[in-house]
């Protein structure tokens, strides 16, 4: 059963090579190539897992080895996997979502002529993440990291030929790096500390090493995870990506690799919980990026970046409850998984809407779209449901517990964090019903413009239908996952159970009682929603944005973090390298043109001497003798 | 068996093929072209058979061959392979096929200026190659220093035809046409000059000079080196086993500063050839204006012997002056590192950027040779092959592309993706090899020469890691102005990639997964051979603070 | 008489020779002076293996002979091929390495 773990990974890669490689004869049947090896790989995982729920105990884990990859004297690389419930909730999430996501993107990418590549891509991105989350050493995880960022450079990229795409994906992998530069010191430290980087090893003796490695570790390790989760200061991608297609935006951006930095803290929660100083940054970070996310979210009338800023805000919740500790790892990884479900199933509706609307993503064109498309419309408003953690729906389970493990941490920063954690789920519910207001209820805004841009190109009138087949029922399937997922998971802490054995679990005491914070919950919903109400459904939206107020403004430009990256860091950086360009032409390779130039000047004027009158050398020679045999006669003397 | 010259036979195997290919009759240039090629195969089969008869973890130099030449000054024709140098043969012969293919029509006579019917340039630039694998192939088999020296600065003559004599025809739309508004006086008379030529001559007058100066230095090392072992031993001798020999048993003791003085020269020639920040304006000019295909050979095969030479003779004949000149030469390769990156987000030529990136990359080579731990120098040396065999891979590619527009200037490309799938993709993967992507070759490398260097040299290890960061700029903004983006004018009828570049790219991209996912048969070759040289420098690895791999066996 | 006086000769004559050398421009007349210089170096030898009683000058003398013979006939030959194409013996008209 063991060796089916690299078929896991294999599956994918397969697919990834056939169609990368295949050429134009597999323009045809590529994508069902693609969705086939991404469902072989679900299957697998499905069988594993039936297999691990026959077992229990230690023996749930089961690992493989494949081969040994680089080794060095004391530095042994090896290429092994290791798959426990913590991985294996990963695993059936990402194949999972990820097959449906293939299954979408048949319909959605029908008429690009590069679909058999983008599926080629996808499939490449499944194996990268697949080996992310299998990996048992932290240098095998690091190549998952990176092929994942690869994956996603790609598929951002996709539409190469807009130029805002290529900087867009540019943008990401670069600022992605940042984050692996701290993860790749990370496991450099952990070489130096530990001799190894094998998770086994380097956790099980976590504690034996010194406060201050640990906390750099945790620090660096967090720094990792801010790039490839988008959280501050490492945010400023992920809102450019969403230039990517939709489903990409779906699987990658939302419901799997942004959420790698989760899987990254709590697979070395060991090192996180003696650190503690580490693991307060997690929280700060994490309690940062949810606030700033959802107030980037409440701006945007991109419906896609709206969607993005939502998705840094969740997972600042998540790298909140994973920073919390043995409190918070459980939850951490359940708000990550019913967020896989409603987020990718929010991201797959707005790929319907954007469908069946001429790729418009603007939010003020839209509104009254309800009864043009009601699969999505119900589909999307369940996720809506969802992640607004309405009562009874998965976002409801996940993020409740959240913010009870917030308040749990106990102290002052308790009631911070969980005050943060609190009004984040205000602000969600305000962000999220704009969105829904504005694309699904009120007058329809699509159709005006043309008549209103005068001498602009008339566009054709968009004429919003249902997406088709392979579109709706991963988004009914994934609907059903926000609905259901989160209750199920509670159904006798089943979840927790499941993952305390990896992750470990303590019960935090609550400062109040959990029926307050839940009813407070509640309350700060209530007021969300009445606010977005108030703002969008009662009165109609302005087709032009408003200038807004301050806040908005900046929170439209993303909080200004592009301007500050520009001021900050690309335009001394632009400086700096034409300085330097300029200095390696006059000064390096000036000295030594210079030192050339001066031996060239110097032979011009012997030159002169060389003149060609026999008497001037005789003169020379003469001259010459006389001064041999005036110093022999001065010698002689001395 | 053992008495069978393989080495000497696989050094002189390109060189006869050198000779027969310059004897082929002028108008039978493409029977030269096959007839070079068949050589140049027939020498990776050689190459090929000395790295299945060599026995990794066996003696330290072995399938030697040892004969008096000059014996009046104890000069020996010794050769003997350690691990290091039969992978770098291996890359040599290996590459040089490829360099051949990629550079096809780029010796063609064009039918427009033809001065007399004997010209024959096709015929010269083939056996050139053929001249400097076989002087590349000898100078990593030799074992005695002043048969190194001869063969080590004998390659530069061909180096200095190809590079002279085989431009670019690219046109006048180099970076230098640009960079005038960068400085305001030319610094030489000679770039002044109309036309590609006088560019030419300068980058290849520039190389030489360089590399002269380098070897002159180094050549008064090797006297120096005769007259230590002639006061030492009663005797002066070349030979290094025996120099190894006597140190071993006690019978050498340089003095120091007559060791550090010696190193000097020596080090000082390898690092002009590495090259070694401040020593590498010769390099950007150099690959600037020779075919792609020659700045391959420049690049990936011809500089590797300065840094081979590092470790192979700095090391092993100098190791105190090593370590005593080590921090300082990790500051200036980690200068080399950062600088050659940023130089290379500054380029507007396609080709100089590729050589300010080699820049880059032979700092991190020559960090991880004077790390002195076992990962660094490992590193490093695999880190040798995977550099030549990205650099191979992206600069050929891009020089397909450069051939295609007539232009160097990145400005002048933009959204090939579209027109030319194949280019664009082929690219893409020679520039994630680049930016040492996981997965391909030179990010085991990197990695390694990363690991070693922190675990000697925290400090140090952090800073060169900031180079991923940038090695990620170059490297996209690159191939984002380049291939992304609306079709820019002369752009739209570019071709894709034709068979015979295909066949170029593929094999090496094949390679570059393979060295990535797979690099254990060469680690094999290169770990017992690093472990000799650090026990020459009397270094070992530094200890992790906490065992926990004994502390789980223990369990 | 005193040997020593024979070199104060060899001495004059060679710095006859020698100022004929630098100040005329007739290639002859340059090259008797050379020969001058020639045989003012024998008289010295000559003079030198007499005072030192041994037969080493007189030996460089012969050599010296044999030296001055050759040049002369080359030395003529070229000056007869340059008077021929320049019509002149000067030196100075011989300043270039070509015609």
């Amino acid at each position: 059963m063991d060796h089916l773990i690299g078929a896991l990974v294999g599956a994918p890669l397969l697919g990834a090579g056939i169609l990368l490689t295949g050429g134009r004869r597999l323009d045809r049947i590529g994508h069902w190539i693609g969705c086939l090896l991404a469902a072989v790989s679900f299957a697998i995982g499905v069988l594993l897992f039936a297999d691990m729920l026959g077992k229990s105990g230690a023996a749930r884990t089961m690992t493989s080895h494949l081969f040994s990859w680089v080794p060095v004297a004391s530095f042994q690389a090896n290429v092994s996997f290791q798959l426990d419930q913590l991985s294996m909730t990963f695993v059936l999430l990402i194949t999972g979502v990820g097959t449906l996501i293939h299954i979408y993107s048949v319909g959605y990418m029908e008429y690009d002529e590069r679909r058999r590549q983008f599926f080629g891509y996808l499939n490449l991105f499944l194996a990268a993440m697949l080996l992310l989350v299998l990996a048992d050493n932290y240098l095998l995880l690091y190549v998952g990291w990176e092929g994942v960022g690869l994956a996603s450079y790609l598929l951002i990229g996709f539409w190469q030929h807009k130029p805002s795409a290529a900087t867009a994906a540019k943008k990401a992998f670069i600022v992605n790096r940042v984050g692996d530069m701290g993860l790749s010191i990370a496991v450099m430290v952990m070489f130096t500390t530990f001799g190894t980087f094998t998770f086994g090893p380097v956790l099980a003796h976590a504690t034996s090493a010194s406060q201050a490695k640990l906390t750099g570790i945790g620090l660096l390790l967090l720094l990792g995870a801010c790039g490839k989760s988008a959280q501050v200061p490492l945010q400023s991608w992920l809102g450019d990506a969403m230039e990517g297609p939709t489903p990409v935006s779906a699987l990658i951006h939302a419901a799997t690799m942004v959420t790698a930095g989760v899987y990254l803290i709590t697979r070395s929660g060991a090192i996180f919980n003696a650190a503690p100083t580490a693991q307060l940054a997690v929280t700060v970070v994490g309690a940062v990026t949810l606030l700033f996310g959802a107030i980037v979210g409440c701006a945007k009338d991109d419906i896609k970046k709206a969607l993005a800023g939502s998705t840094m805000s969740q997972i600042g919740y998540m790298i909140l409850a994973a920073g919390l500790g043995p409190i918070g790892y459980v939850f951490a990884i359940m708000h990550l998984v019913t967020h896989g479900f409603f987020k990718a199933g929010l991201f797959l509706g707005a790929g319907s809407v954007m469908h069946g609307m001429n790729d418009e993503v603007d939010m003020r064109k839209y509104g009254g779209l309800r009864t043009y498309m009601p699969i999505t419309y119900v589909t999307f408003g369940l996720g809506y449901l969802a992640i607004i953690g309405f009562p009874g729906l998965s976002g409801y389970w996940s993020k409740d517990k959240i913010i009870e493990a917030a308040f749990a941490k106990g102290g002052t920063d308790g009631w911070i964090l969980g005050g943060v954690a609190l009004l984040g789920a205000g602000i969600t519910a305000f962000y999220m019903t704009r969105v829904m207001l504005m694309t699904f209820f009120g007058d329809k805004r699509w159709g005006r413009e043309a008549a209103q841009e005068p001498g602009g190109v008339a566009q054709p009138q968009p004429h919003p239908h249902e997406a088709p087949k392979t579109m709706t029922i991963p988004m009914i399937i994934l609907a059903f996952g926000s609905v259901f997922a989160g209750g199920l998971f509670s159904i006798n802490s089943s979840f927790l159970h499941w993952l305390q054995p990896v992750t470990g679990h303590t019960e935090g005491h609550l400062p109040v009682s959990a029926a307050v914070i839940q009813a407070a919950t509640l309350v700060v919903l209530a007021i969300g929603l009445g606010l977005a109400w108030r703002q969008y459904g009662r009165q109609a939206v302005p087709a032009v944005a408003p200038r807004g107020s301050l806040l908005t403004r900046a929170a439209r430009r993303d909080l200004l973090q592009d301007d500050f990256n520009h001021v900050a860091l690309v335009k001394p950086g632009e400086y700096l390298t034409r300085g330097l360009v300029y200095l390696d032409h006059s000064l390096v390779d000036g000295a030594v043109n210079g030192t050339a130039a001066s031996v060239g000047g110097l032979s011009g004027r012997l030159r002169r001497l060389q003149n060609g009158y026999v008497r001037s050398y005789a003169v020379s020679m003469f001259g010459g003798a006389a001064l041999l045999v005036a110093a022999t006669l001065l010698m002689r003397g001395v | 068996m053992s008495s069978f010259p393989l080495l000497t036979l696989t050094a002189a195997l390109p060189a006869v093929g050198a000779i027969a290919t310059a004897a082929v009759p002028a108008a039978r240039r493409t029977t030269a072209k096959w007839l070079a090629l068949a050589f140049s195969l027939a020498t990776l089969v050689l190459a090929g058979i000395i790295a299945t008869r060599f026995t990794p973890g066996g003696a330290r130099y072995q399938l030697t061959e040892s004969h008096a030449w000059i014996a009046d000054f104890g000069v020996r024709y010794e050769l003997g392979v350690d691990g290091i140098a039969v992978v770098l043969i291996g890359l040599t012969a290996v590459l040089v096929p490829f360099v051949m293919l990629a550079g096809w029509h780029d010796a063609d006579v064009l039918e427009a200026h033809r001065p007399n019917r004997n010209w024959r340039p096709t015929q010269g630039f083939f056996a050139l190659i053929l001249l400097v694998e076989a002087m590349v192939v000898i100078a990593f088999e030799s074992t005695d220093v002043f048969l190194f020296y001869i063969f080590f600065e004998a390659m530069l003559i061909p180096m200095y035809f190809l590079i002279g004599g085989f431009g670019d025809r690219a046109g006048a739309h180099g970076e230098d046409e640009q960079s005038k508004q960068w400085r305001e006086a030319p610094p030489m008379r000679a770039v002044v000059g109309d036309g590609r030529a006088k560019q030419r001559s300068y980058a290849a007058v520039k190389f030489l000079l360089y590399n002269l100066l380098g070897g002159l230095i180094m050549l008064a090392a090797v006297i120096g080196l005769y007259v230590v072992t002639a006061n030492q031993l009663g005797h002066g001798t070349f030979s290094l086993p025996q120099i190894l020999q006597a140190r071993a048993v006690g019978r050498m003791h340089i003095s120091a500063v007559a060791e550090r003085w010696i190193f000097l020269g020596f080090f000082f020639a390898f690092a002009v050839k590495a090259p070694l920040w401040p020593l590498h304006t010769w390099l950007p000019n150099a690959m600037g204006e020779a075919t792609a295909p020659v700045a391959v050979l420049i690049t990936a095969v011809v500089d590797k012997v300065g840094t081979f030479a590092m470790l192979r003779y700095c090391l092993q004949l100098f190791p105190n002056a090593s370590n005593w000149a080590a921090p300082v030469i990790l500051v200036l390769s980690l200068i080399s590192i950062v600088y050659g990156a940023l130089l290379a987000i500054g380029q507007r030529d396609i080709k100089r950027l590729v050589a300010y990136t080699s820049i880059s990359h032979f700092g991190f080579i020559i960090l991880g040779i004077f790390a002195m731990t076992s990962q660094g120098q490992s590193g490093a040396a695999l880190y040798m092959v995977n550099h030549g065999v990205s650099t191979a891979a992206w600069l050929l590619v891009a020089g397909f592309l450069i051939s295609r527009r007539g232009s160097r200037l990145i400005t002048d490309f933009g959204g090939v993706q579209k027109v030319a799938p194949l280019l664009a993709g082929t690219f893409l993967v020679g520039s994630l090899a680049i930016l040492s992507l996981p997965g391909l070759g030179p990010f085991v490398s990197e990695f390694l020469v990363l690991v070693g260097t922190f675990s000697r040299y925290p400090v140090l290890g952090v800073i060169a890691t900031f180079a991923i960061v940038l090695a990620a700029l170059y490297v996209l903004i690159l191939y984002q102005r380049t291939m992304t983006g609306p079709v820019k004018a002369g752009i739209e009828s570019m071709k894709d990639l034709r068979l015979r570049e295909l066949v170029v790219v593929g094999p090496l991209i094949a390679l570059l997964i393979f060295l990535g996912v797979y690099p254990k048969p060469i680690t094999n070759y290169l770990n017992p051979a690093v472990k000799d040289t650090l026990s020459d420098v009397h270094k070992s690895d530094p200890a992790p603070q906490i065992n926990a791999v004994a502390k789980e066996t223990a369990k | 008489m005193n040997p020593v006086n024979y070199l104060y000769l060899a001495a004059l004559l060679f710095t006859i020779g020698g100022a004929g050398v630098m100040i005329r421009r007739n290639a002859i007349i340059v090259f008797m002076c050379v020969e001058l210089m020639l045989n003012a170096c024998n008289l010295a030898f000559v003079t030198f293996a007499r005072l030192h009683d041994n037969l080493d000058g007189q030996i460089f003398a012969f050599f010296t002979m044999v030296v001055a013979a050759a040049e002369v006939v080359v030395g003529l030959a070229i000056i007869v091929t340059f008077f021929r194409s320049r019509h002149s013996a000067s030196v100075d008209d011989a300043s270039l390495m070509k015609l």
